[in-house]
């Protein structure tokens, strides 16, 4: 085993649900947890004599979507059947895009954990339906629900670029901050707004030789978790498979496998045989879409800074941590609101340590986004001007911007209101090292001798003048007092 | 006239479709299904040269709905033509292999 070294091979195949008001091909609204079959119309049924009509509000979701996934967008593109034989869309076919897909030959930039990015190809992105739900009631039959059947689906394929678990995570997650910074979907892991179908196999070195295992299609994961471990398990399993049986990829044995959330391995789905003769052709209900350059251009102008650009923009134009960045550009309206009172004159690493010390937490204790708390930008560049000077301490600016939350009140009152001024006035804080000197002889002494001892001796110090003011001594003011008294620093 | 489908593709095409069918009914639309691809036949007759492949029979696209709430049945409605139901769902003989779209 120990000439042996492998490389992970990973394409992702993902369903997003569009965030309309309608479905893709009626009007029946798209509500989450209303009463089962109560959003269902002839078109959802497939009754004899209904007529599909597009959303153009989903195709052009969906065109935008393709567009900041720097595709090549279609200028003529239709629609196809796809053969489908369950319940849960009673038409028997799927509305789907077969060989014109809306979107193809694009990229998407991940962040990596190195603080660097990685492109990685999109294959192609279209437009479908989605199908209805099968719940699996006790004994022998199974409930339908048709409120989800016809909801607009855009699924996005991507190259076999992936090398780990760890990118594949990413690549999700960066499509929910994509699609949600250009709102064309929610991306709420909760409500099943994104699937996902990892294709994993390994290409294996050994003896000058080299091997490749067969795909496994991981089905139907709907969270990042899920996705992630069941990636990193099937490397582990085909790895096993391989050195335990030698089977390699062959025509016709790329297998599907199922989650198992529990157990936490991925789980051999049996298929019918020629399953995958889906039988696509042209859907005759529906008439093609072209995309007009005018349209496209007006689609266009509602692209934004992607949230990859504005992270690593964030770091090199403002000197913030990668870390730090990716939490203040996980959603649009964060970034926008740093920005805001960046631009308002706060400096920018003070203004990122109370977002996301205090900001965010409210926010997520509240249900809320950053800028639901009520705050003012421009308060928050002020508070941050504020512990700039020296007027509060840090500590004493998260206190106010809760403060400012709760009572909605400016950062100046609050600081006088609660108590938070610093002292910093030099004339004040030297009697009151002085007497702090005269009262500790043995650590005056302790300073002048010099080495370990003198460091100790002057943060004791610093302390009992912090002590005398109840904390409220700007400690830089009383240590550079400390320095001209006793020399040094 | 050339035989154009044979019992097998019948059985396939049958397979595909969830149909179970009766040997007697694969003969018989083993017959029927030849005769209408030999009628379809005649297209090949036709020259397409130079003549672009046709997405649709219209000349029309961009056929759009704006994006709002028409007037869906309601579960009753909906529910009508079922089989059978339990309350706000339609019931189906159990779905053993997971679906996925
Ligand atoms: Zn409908």
């Amino acid at each position: 085993m120990s000439d042996l070294s492998y490389k992970v091979i990973v394409g992702l195949e993902i369903h997003v649900q569009l965030c309309t008001r309608t479905k893709m091909f009626c009007g029946c609204a798209l509500r989450f947890g209303t009463e089962a079959n109560s959003r269902v119309c002839p078109v959802c049924l497939g009754l004899p004599g209904a007529l599909p009509v597009m959303n153009r509000q989903a195709v052009e979701h969906a065109i935008l979507a393709a567009m900041a996934l720097d595709c090549t967008v279609a200028e003529f593109t239709k629609w196809d059947r796809k053969s489908y034989y369950y319940p849960d869309l009673p038409k028997n076919y799927q509305i789907s895009q077969y060989d014109l897909p809306l979107g193809s030959h694009g990229h998407i930039e991940i962040p990596l954990e190195d603080g660097t990015t990685r492109s990685i190809r999109i294959r192609r992105v279209h437009l479908e339906e989605d199908a209805g739900k099968n719940v699996h009631a006790a004994g022998n039959f199974s409930q339908v629900d048709l409120n989800r059947a016809g909801t607009p689906l855009l699924e996005i394929v991507t190259e076999p670029d992936l090398s780990s678990p760890e990118q594949v995570r990413a690549l999700a997650v960066e499509l929910q901050r994509i699609v949600r910074y250009l709102g064309v979907s929610e991306a709420d892991m909760q409500k099943g707004h994104m699937r996902f179908e990892p294709n994993v196999n390994l290409v294996i070195d050994r003896a000058a030789q080299q091997f490749k295992t067969p795909i496994a299609e991981v089905k139907n994961l709907n969270s990042f978790r899920a996705l992630e471990r069941s990636v990193a398990y099937e490397i582990r399993r085909q790895l096993d498979d391989f050195l335990e049986t030698g089977r390699t990829m062959q025509m016709g044995n790329k297998s599907t496998r199922g989650w198992n959330d529990v157990d936490e391995v991925t789980v051999l789905q049996r298929e019918k045989e020629e399953a995958h003769d889906y039988r696509y052709f042209p859907d005759p209900d529906l008439v093609p879409v072209v995309t007009t350059p005018q349209w496209i251009d007006e689609i266009r102008a509602r692209l934004c800074e992607l949230p990859v650009r504005r992270q690593v923009r964030y770091v090199q134009q403002y000197g913030l941590s990668a870390y730090d960045a990716g939490v203040l550009t996980a959603d649009r309206s964060t970034a926008d609101f740093f920005e805001q009172a960046v631009g308002a004159g706060g400096d920018p690493k003070r203004v990122c340590n109370l977002l996301t010390q205090v900001g965010l937490k409210l926010a997520k204790d509240r249900g809320r986004d950053l800028p639901g708390l009520g705050l003012e930008p421009g308060a928050v560049a002020a508070l941050a001007a504020m512990i700039d000077r020296g007027a509060v301490s840090a500590s004493a600016g998260n206190t106010i911007l809760q403060a400012m939350v709760e009572t909605g009140k400016k950062p100046e009152v609050l600081a006088q209101e609660l108590n938070l001024i610093q002292k910093s006035d030099a004339g004040e804080l030297e009697g009151l090292v002085d007497q702090v000197l005269a009262e500790n002889a043995a650590a005056v002494a302790g300073v002048k001798e010099g080495g370990k001892k003198s460091q100790k001796a002057r943060a004791f110090l610093v302390g009992q003048v912090m002590q005398k003011t109840k904390g409220q001594a700007n400690p830089k003011v009383v240590s550079e007092i400390l320095n001209s008294k006793l020399g040094g620093s | 006239m050339q035989q154009k489908i044979d019992a097998q593709q019948v059985r396939k095409v049958a397979k595909l479709a969830r149909l179970d069918l009766t040997e007697a009914e694969i003969e018989e639309f083993t017959g029927q299904l030849g005769a209408i691809l030999g009628y379809v036949e005649k297209m090949n007759e036709l020259e397409t040269t130079g003549v672009e492949p046709l997405a649709h029979c219209l000349p029309i696209h961009n056929v759009f709905r704006a994006d709002e709430v028409g007037a869906s049945l309601g579960t009753e409605k909906t529910l009508a033509n079922a089989p059978q139901r339990d309350e706000s769902f339609f019931i189906v003989p159990k779905i053993l292999e997971d679906s996925s779209a």
